[in-house]
């Protein structure tokens, strides 16, 4: 019995020490900046199992059973945690009180197990061999947490999965004492159940832990994945390193919070800054908000419909805090619109009473397959001129020009073959290379010499020198891309599979 | 018995074989859970033997019209469509179905239409100027560009068009480019610069070679010598042994006319290749022309300005001339019907019309029997090495693969589909495979075309919501050696007033464009019966 104990207090001090580094690593992922996580966490964490400590005095009888349930609900909220913190990563407005409201109550139920341990075994020790043998589990459970976290547990299982795996060791000491002490324990069949069903939970959850998040993913991404999310169109991860927050869909790099601003300046401001007092823009795709930050500059601006397919992006990027932050709250603008809709099936069906844009933002995918591919079409293009007015301009983002020469021109000719008068352009974006722009016009487009205050990138100098395409990106004859035909979708796969990084 | 690659690729002609590629151990691993709802559909085999078989009572006299057409397949409704364009309007069409169409027949679902069977036409051949005039008035020709016919994009044929199944991976396009030897493919494209040639080859007569329609091509004795022998032994002898082509001219064979290459006229077969010389200023010339629900949109469009003057569930038992006019007796599931004409157009498949009309017995039409199956999905099929095309083929399987019905639509990534599964029953003769066909249960169906299905898209375990079979007893004419240019189809094409014939028998080549050029002749020699 005694010897039963003192390997508790081994197993609790190494899970105890789990749920700290969990809640740490976690911390740093989906938030950043470690050391700041990392300490506060530690700091919450290890007052509130003061908390747990002085509230522990309040108990006074059955001591044996109090330890048994708080070893269940450790099990069950430090099992969970982890798996918890992801799943509502996207779903809660306050994410940070989440989370240090779980650390809490982990830190409060871990800090009452080891005073109660010493109280149920005071009797059957010295105090000093008491004192002594309890403290050393308890340092050897740390070493051996702190030991076997980074080595074994975030390498091979995974964060959900490991947590899972310490609440059921948790859950597994309160069974064992159940089952092994001979002393009658009240309600002990009740105390059975639910460590039962605890266990289920836990393992249910330590199974199906690749739908959260799977392991293999987050060794192919160059940042921490802290977002996940299988939608019926594709699957969304973002990803995190230091402050570098990243979005993948379909394991194509999409942005870097890094460098977006490039990427997203270029796409937006020569378009803006060279109409008059544009009103009624269109975004198709660009469900991040990111480009509509940018329009959002202009005043003249009334009326922003954004079309994107998949309700789960625009949902993610307008209630994380953190993407708020990067998108400027933008997809909480009263002048937006948002469509969740397919794009072709949308303007297709728009009907008699067509709108016109002053602007289009096309911001997709690149051409990767044969059903994005629909969307760099001619039929496509000769869609957008029924939304487009004499002086309307669109914009498509191309690829690269210089990993993908015949892919950029293939779009900028196929605009041609469906009756528009092509602007290419081009900037570097450090995340991504030499990125492609087309701008589709009906009159010759002259570039803009004036931008909004506060551009990061976009200046005059700037806008100007992007129109000028060096001998290796320049011009060159395509096939076009048309339904019937898709070529671009065999000159992007030939392109970039040459290309290693990608 | 599982059949060897070999027989599979030429047929061996006895081995009875089924699609049970998986074993009973497999299926019952990854059979559904709940049973598919769905089950076997179509044809209406017991009220066509009833025509066999039964005898009717006494019709009741129900009226009289200028025109009665018995059939509203293709031919019937070219009949009916162009009669009532040149004014001759008192017509009524006779239906053994409760819908008309068919083999160009089509469902729909909430998910998506989809065909029952024929589902494509190809870019009209230069002898289809009668049929350019039709795909004006429907839409599918919206005008010309240099000469050449625009075609609505919304019907041309999207990329990518084919995949095939095979060693494990999909690959684009239908002849197999994995595995082959540097043989096979000088043999490929030999064999493709051969069928070009013969696209454009003209007899002494200047008309082609091979021409759609098929009365439209040449009477050179060269080319009507190839009607003697078979495709396989046509390509033996001209050179080709390359497997993987055999394979591949099989399946054109059996995709198109339901027959194999060992047992098709080499002329059907380089028909097959070398017919389709049509050209489109908007499209590549190889293209087709399609719609969700196939040829179904054909029917419709045909059927549209007859409404009310179809009547289904009419199966026509007698037809005879009394000399004051054509009796036409029908039972319409209640009681016998008699309507008289001044003419009548038996646009039925000949095995039927023998029936009516015992001058138009013939012993020399033989039938491909077909089964086709519909497929609800939960999910778009996937593969690697390919994306999801049109027309998705396994390689050495019996079926002829699978057909997305939501491939025109232009949507990016629809989330539920239909396909339509194709498997011509050509491994044992035409008789025994329609017995062994309808002696199978909607299970055996579902295991025989689940079980390949699974084998190539696991991903598809579980995604399957509804599936439904169609049995086509007779479904195509079959261009055996000697029939397309021998006596029997001669004789057929001989109209004898007032009773008429369409149908594509006539041509011995199952295709909507000969199907509709029979059906305009009828109306037109109808019109000068009648006037």
């Amino acid at each position: 019995m005694q010897r039963l104990l003192l390997v508790s207090v081994f197993v609790i001090a190494t899970c105890g020490l789990i749920y700290e580094l969990i809640a740490g690593t976690l911390a740093s992922y989906l938030l950043g900046d470690s050391i700041t996580q990392f300490s506060t966490i530690i700091g919450a964490y290890l007052f509130a199992m003061g908390i747990g400590s002085w509230a522990s005095a309040k108990v006074d009888k059955n001591l044996l059973a109090f330890f048994v349930r708080i070893e269940i609900l450790v099990g069950l909220v430090g099992g969970s945690s982890a798996a918890i913190l992801f799943l509502l990563f996207d779903q809660v407005a306050s994410f940070r009180f989440l989370l240090y409201f779980i650390v809490t109550v982990i830190g409060i139920l871990v800090g009452i197990e080891i005073p109660i341990l010493l109280r149920i075994l005071k009797d059957r020790y010295e105090f000093k061999d008491l004192v002594s043998r309890v403290f050393t589990f308890d340092y050897i459970g740390a070493l051996f947490a702190s030991i076997l976290f980074p080595l074994v547990l975030v390498p091979h299982l995974g964060l959900i999965r490991s947590s899972f795996m310490f609440g059921i060791f948790n859950v597994m000491v309160a069974l064992w004492l159940l089952y092994s002490i001979k002393e009658p324990l009240p309600w002990a069949r009740l105390h059975k159940i639910a460590a039962g069903i605890v266990m289920i939970i836990l393992t249910l959850g330590f199974v199906s832990s690749d739908r959260i998040t799977s392991l293999a993913e987050s060794n192919s991404f160059g940042g921490h994945v802290i977002f996940s999310k299988s939608t019926p169109y594709q699957r969304i991860v973002i990803t995190r390193q230091q402050s570098d927050i990243r979005l993948y869909l379909n394991s194509n790099l999409q942005f870097s919070s890094q460098d977006e601003y490039r990427y997203h300046e270029a796409l937006v401001h020569p378009v803006m800054s060279a109409l008059q007092a544009p009103r009624n823009i269109l975004i198709i795709g660009g469900g991040d908000g990111l480009a509509l930050r940018e329009i959002l500059k202009y005043p003249s601006v009334a009326h922003v419909t954004l079309v994107d397919l998949d309700p789960a992006m625009t949902k993610l990027f307008s209630s994380s805090p953190m993407l708020r932050k990067l998108n400027q709250d933008s997809l909480h603008s009263p002048k937006l619109k948002v469509i969740n809709a397919d794009a072709f099936m949308w303007l297709k069906h728009l009907g008699a009473n067509r709108p016109i844009f002053d602007a289009i933002f096309i911001d997709l995918p690149d051409p990767s397959n044969f059903s994005i591919g629909k969307l760099y079409s001619t039929a496509f293009y000769s869609l957008l001129h029924t939304v487009m007015g004499p002086d309307s301009l669109a914009v498509i983002q191309s690829t690269s020009p210089l990993v993908a020469r015949k892919s950029f021109w293939c779009v900028n000719n196929t605009l041609r073959a469906s009756g528009f008068q092509t602007s290419p352009y081009h900037a570097l974006v450090p995340a991504f290379g030499d990125w492609g722009y087309v701008i589709a016009s009906n009159r010759p487009y002259t570039v803009p010499t004036r931008y909004p205050a506060g551009l990061r990138f976009i200046d005059a100098d700037t806008a100007r020198d992007m129109f000028s395409f060096p001998p290796d990106m320049g011009p060159i004859a395509t096939k076009i891309q048309r339904l019937d035909d898709q070529a671009l979708i065999h000159y992007f796969d030939e392109e970039w599979s040459k290309y290693l990084i990608y | 018995m599982k059949p060897t690659r070999r027989q599979l690729l030429y047929g061996s002609g006895s081995a009875a074989i089924g699609m049970a590629a998986i074993s009973p151990f497999v299926w019952d691993a990854i059979k559904p859970k709940k049973p598919i709802p769905g089950g076997i559909v179509g044809a209406n085999s017991a009220r066509g033997h009833r025509l066999r078989d039964g005898a009717f009572p006494a019709p009741v006299d129900s009226g009289k019209h200028d025109v009665i057409i018995v059939g509203s397949g293709i031919a019937g409704l070219s009949a009916a469509y162009n009669l009532d364009k040149t004014g001759i309007r008192d017509i009524r069409v006779l239906e053994l179905e409760d819908h008309a169409g068919g083999n160009a027949h089509s469902g729909k679902n909430n998910v998506s239409a989809y065909p029952w069977g024929a589902h494509y036409v190809p870019l009209l051949s230069s002898e289809s100027g009668h049929i350019k005039a039709l795909f004006r008035d429907f839409g599918i020709i919206t005008g010309e560009d240099n000469g050449l016919p625009v075609y609505n994009e919304d019907y041309i044929l999207n990329d990518p068009d084919e995949r095939l199944f095979l060693e494990g991976r999909w690959q684009e396009g239908l002849l197999p480019t994995i595995g082959v030897s540097t043989d096979d493919q000088a043999q490929y494209k030999r064999f493709l610069t051969h069928m070009d040639s013969f696209k454009v080859k003209r007899g002494g007569d200047d008309r082609r070679w091979f021409a759609i329609p098929i009365d439209e091509s040449s009477a050179d004795a060269d080319a009507r010598a190839l009607d003697r022998l078979t495709m396989k032994d046509w390509m033996l002898t001209a050179g080709y042994t390359s497997e993987p082509l055999h394979g591949f001219v099989n399946y054109g064979c059996r995709d198109d006319f339901g027959v194999r290459h060992d047992e098709i006229s080499a002329y059907a077969g380089i028909h097959y290749f070398a017919g389709r010389d049509g050209k489109a200023a908007n499209t590549k010339p190889d293209s087709v022309i399609t719609w969700p629900e196939g040829n179904g949109f054909l029917a419709h469009k045909l059927a549209e300005p007859m409404a009310g003057r179809i009547l289904p569930n009419a199966l026509v038992y007698n037809i005879n001339d009394t000399g004051a006019g054509v009796v036409v007796d029908y039972w319409d599931g209640q009681i016998s019907r008699r309507l008289t004409a001044r003419a009548v157009v038996v646009a039925t498949p000949r095995f039927i019309a023998g029936r009516l009309v015992p001058r138009l017995r013939s012993a020399d039409f033989t039938y491909a029997p077909w089964v086709v199956a519909n497929l609800t999905l939960n999910r778009l099929p996937g593969g690697v090495g390919a994306d999801v095309a049109w027309d998705n083929v396994i390689k050495d399987s019996p079926a002829l693969g699978y057909v997305v019905a939501t491939h025109q639509v232009p949507q990016m990534q629809p989330l539920r589909t239909v396909i339509t599964y194709y498997w011509p029953l050509t491994h044992v003769a035409p008789a025994e495979a329609r017995k062994e066909a309808i002696a199978r249960t909607y299970d055996d169906w579902q295991i025989l075309f689940l079980s390949e299905l699974y084998r190539v898209h696991p991903e598809l375990v579980g995604q399957v919501a509804h599936m439904d079979v169609w049995l086509w007893g007779h479904a195509m004419i079959r261009p055996v050696p000697g029939f397309i240019w021998g006596q029997a189809r001669r004789d057929a094409l001989k109209q004898a007033p007032p009773i008429f014939t369409a149908h594509s028998d006539m041509s011995g080549i199952s295709i909507f464009e000969e199907a509709y050029t029979h059906g305009l002749k009828a109306s037109e020699a109808v019109k000068a019966f009648l006037t």
